[in-house]
């Protein structure tokens, strides 16, 4: 309804290459994040975007390259620290405690900013049950904000699959990210699951400012909520700027319909 | 009772300050407002209201779920001495157009974003609309629209006028009298503009505590609310008895969270139409079929024992010591955990009401000694005409007039109703008016039905549909569509059924299966079948449905006035009746003259004694393309009854 202010580079990833043995993932890959923005990154199975996510949150460590997070550059990084930092994400395949509730399994995303160790919060003394009033005040109004508090007590092995996926969601809201790290949140979701999804993900860049970055196959979904689009095939970027004009990039058109040229 | 709405508020909030009026469950937490905060937050909103230019004698739309600033708004807007007009929350944007340009509406409070959407899609359409307030800002931060504003900000410059005068609030209070207008309810009418019932605050107070009084309610109650602010019954539940008692209402979280709530609240007095009972029976069916063994052969005991002792314990009647023993020890095991488990463990008067239930249904709930009772009412009686006593609930009446209600049955057979909680026009609509309201004081409720022997009122249908057998052996007999298909659609495996019979010798009916219960009967009994068209139309089905209607029959006989709408022939039809294709209407209610016009050759097939008949119908899919599905009916002739005479 309104125009959203996009800000200045928050995340700047430059010449990032990355090998499995004799395979190359990526190949000299660079591209910016802006604050604000929701920067999709897309292509074919096996281009390498899920790889990419991983570079960013740390948990692959490039051979070349360098990633610049609001004006630090690192190319060592573990995920913890990335975590620190204020880089939070979801997994495509979900990595929910399944056995636990709904409360449990975010409460979990509230792991780094609990301050009490784990002694006191045991004893329940000192600071520790305050704290954790605190937290759980946190985490029920995630469970507001994504509307799963008919299910707060459930297991989450018992939900739905698109439920899971909003918990994940859940789980990264709790570190209060500045950047979120989306790996196909709407993947084997019906049509109004996705709708939900979609929702949801525009409300956290609308109302917590979150920066995205969002992985998806779904074209449509990418085309409708992106800011701008990262197009990698073979791991290699064959594309970057606005929805419309990478839709209609002949190099994108050709890695998704396989024609030659 | 001579008070109005806000100077009920005023009373309680004076008498039991701190005492509980609502709760609304927020993060996972009941957070409670007292009388007196209530009072306050009423006080800011009325003031920011009345700071906002609202005229005595205006309408003000409010358009949510049950939230208590919403609750607040209606009380504010009386406080004003104007006019709150709740509309459906699920009502889709054009459906609101009418409502607001015939109440000539300036000013809306609505809940969310979702309802802001939909004011600011038709606001070229209601030109009057310059203001809109919301309760939950979530999503509409980044809205700049005219006249748009958060429900803070009404409150914050109320606050600032209740500041500099004090005794405003009070004095505005003070100077209403009851007979003023208090609310007004839009009714869907099935043909037409929906027309605007006008209530005063006398009217509603007057059946209010008329009610409260019949059940003993006290403001110990707790009450939850979760059916549409905008439908009188949840109007009267949680608004009217509410300020009349002093009672608590709780507001769920959300939608989802109802059970949850229903069970967290255990409230003492519930209301829902029937359809939700059967939902929570069907949950706790298929709950059981999946527990151990041990465990359902102990709910089937049980649940016989009650089945057969159970509704008569509630009526007070005798029963056996043994019985007496085992229904205890019945409660312990069975019936105590599985109404603590419905959110049923402290009701003390439930009501259902809105449509026919099911007498298995209905005897299921009183059972299991829940005070499952019915009523009988509608929007221009502001509900409460007939109550069921609690010892005299049964599930084809709907109760004995309460005080201050007079009921007389007309020659054609329809119940007229005189009381002091009658409405005081349709708005804007003198013609309507006239019809239902006649110059001696009797509302025509359009309902058609009789006082039975014990003193019950009983339903039988729309007066107009109401029709007479001609020739035959029934001659002259009273025929009620809705009453027979009713009773037929009861029976599971039933899903629809067309009732056929004014101006002709017999009544036959076109019979619906429902295709989930019999495609589950039919695999139970290794009976193959294709779809279905297939299904429909197998021996075995045809036997099982003329089994439901022969029942049906019997039970007829037995009922003097309507032994002569037995069925005499019937047939199953081949596809499922559907709103898309005309033949339901959107609220799922049969359209008998479309279906008998458009399927005049089964109709005329029943008539002319054929035993099978050939039909082909055009059908239309979800997509919008259209089809056709073809079969040979049969036609099935059943047992009819000669009429009992009962010593009632």
């Amino acid at each position: 309804m309104n125009h959203k202010k996009i800000g200045d580079v928050v995340l700047d990833v430059n010449n990032i290459s990355l090998r499995f043995g004799g395979v190359n993932a990526l190949t000299d890959i660079s591209f910016d994040v802006r604050e604000h923005e929701i920067r999709s990154i897309i292509g074919p199975n096996g281009a390498g975007k899920s790889s990419m996510l991983n570079c960013i949150n740390g948990v692959y460590t490039p051979q070349q390259g360098s990633i610049t997070f609001r004006g630090q550059t690192f190319s060592h990084m573990n995920s913890r620290q990335v975590a620190e930092m204020g880089i939070g994400r979801t997994f495509q395949n979900l990595a929910l405690f399944k056995g636990m509730s709904v409360i449990d399994n975010i409460m979990t995303g509230r792991n780094l900013k609990i301050k009490s160790n784990i002694l006191m919060q045991a004893l329940r003394i000192g600071p520790a049950e305050r704290e954790e009033i605190a937290h759980r005040e946190f985490v029920e109004h995630i469970i507001d904000f994504l509307e799963i508090q008919a299910h707060r007590k459930t297991p989450v092995g018992q939900l739905p699959y698109g439920l899971q996926k909003r918990v994940d969601l859940g789980r990264a809201l709790a570190m209060e990210p500045q950047v979120l790290l989306l790996d196909e949140p709407m993947a084997g979701m019906n049509v109004e699951e996705k709708q939900d999804m979609c929702r949801f993900v525009l409300d956290v860049n609308d109302e917590f400012g979150t920066t995205i970055v969002l992985i998806e196959h779904d074209m449509g979904v990418v085309m409708d909520i992106s800011d701008r689009v990262v197009v990698l095939d073979y791991g290699k970027k064959i594309g970057d700027g606005e929805p419309e004009a990478v839709r209609n990039s002949e190099d994108v058109i050709a890695a998704y319909l396989g024609t030659s040229h | 009772m001579n008070r109005t709405f806000p100077q009920l508020l005023l009373q309680h909030a004076a008498e039991r300050a701190d005492a509980p009026a609502l709760r609304e469950k927020e993060y996972g937490i009941w957070q409670t407002h007292s009388w007196s905060q209530l009072a306050r937050l009423v006080e800011k909103v009325a003031a920011g209201l009345q700071q906002a230019g609202l005229q005595r004698g205006e309408h003000m739309v409010v358009i949510g779920s049950n939230r208590p600033r919403l609750y607040a708004t209606m009380l504010a807007i009386q406080t004003v001495g104007a006019i709150p007009v709740p509309l459906y929350q699920d009502a889709v944007a054009a459906e609101c157009i009418f409502p607001l340009t015939n109440a000539e509406v300036r000013f809306a409070m609505v809940e969310d974003q979702e309802q802001v959407d939909k004011l600011l899609e038709i606001r070229d359409r209601c030109p009057l609309l310059t203001r809109i307030w919301f309760d939950d800002p979530r999503g509409l931060r980044k809205y700049s629209e005219d006249g748009l504003q958060d429900i803070e900000a009404l409150m914050a410059a109320g606050a600032q006028f209740a500041a500099a005068h004090p005794a405003w609030f009070r004095e505005t209070v003070a100077k209403a009298s009851p007979e003023e207008v208090a609310a007004m309810f839009f009714t869907s009418g099935t043909t037409g503009n929906p027309k605007g019932v006008v209530h005063t605050h006398a009217t509603l107070l007057d059946r209010a505590s008329a009610g409260a009084e019949f059940d003993k309610l006290t403001s110990s109650e707790e009450v939850l609310a979760y059916l549409p602010p905008a439908w009188i019954g949840q109007n009267i539940f949680s608004y009217a008895q509410w300020l009349a008692c002093g009672y608590v209402v709780n507001c769920p979280e959300s939608a989802s969270t109802v059970s949850i709530d229903l069970k967290e609240v255990g409230p003492t007095y519930y209301f829902a139409p029937p359809r939700i009972f059967e939902g929570l029976l069907t949950s706790v069916t298929i709950r059981m079929e999946d527990a151990g063994l041990i465990k359902r052969k102990m709910f089937a005991a049980c649940m016989a024992l009650a089945q057969r002792v159970g509704p008569a314990l509630m009526d007070g009647q005798p029963v056996g010591a043994w019985d007496r023993l085992k229904y205890a020890l019945g409660n312990l095991l069975v019936y105590g955990p599985l109404r603590n488990n419905l959110g049923f463990s402290r009701v003390r008067v439930a009501y259902t009401a809105g449509e026919a239930i099911g007498p298995d249904l209905f005897s299921f709930y009183r059972s299991i000694g829940i005070n499952l009772k019915q009523l009988y009412g509608s929007t221009e009686t502001a509900v409460f005409v007939c109550l069921q006593p609690d010892n005299q609930a049964r599930a084809d009446t709907v109760g004995v007039p309460i005080r201050g209600v007079e009921i007389k049955v007309a020659d054609n057979g329809e119940i007229l109703v005189k009381s002091a909680g009658l409405l005081k026009e349709y708005y804007k609509n003198p013609e309507a008016t006239a019809e239902v309201l006649t110059a001696d004081g009797w509302y025509h409720t359009s309902d058609a039905g009789f006082l039975d022997a014990h003193g019950h009122l009983k339903i039988i249908d729309r007066v107009k549909d109401v029709g007479r057998i001609q020739g035959g052996a029934n001659d002259g007999a009273m025929f009620a569509p809705k009453y027979v298909e009713n009773k037929l659609k009861f029976f599971p495996h039933i899903k629809e059924v067309v009732a056929l019979g004014d101006r002709r010798e017999k009544v036959c009916v076109m019979v619906n299966i429902d295709f989930d219960a019999v495609g589950n009967w039919a695999e139970r009994r290794n009976l193959p079948y294709a779809g279905y068209t297939d299904l429909a139309q197998k021996p075995e089905v045809y036997e099982l449905i003329k089994g439901c209607v022969e029942k049906v029959n019997a039970d007829l006989a037995t009922d003097t006035l309507l032994a002569g709408s037995q069925v005499s022939r019937f047939l199953v039809l081949h596809k499922e009746l559907d709103a898309d294709d005309g033949e339901l209407t959107r609220t799922n209610k049969v359209r008998r003259g479309f279906i008998a016009e458009k399927y005049g050759v089964l109709v005329d097939a029943l008539y002319s004694g054929k035993s099978e008949q050939y039909i082909e119908t055009q059908v239309k899919f979800e997509d919008g393309r259209t089809g056709s599905v073809s079969a040979t009916l049969k036609i099935s002739d059943t047992k009819t009854f000669a009429p009992v005479k009962t010593a009632a």
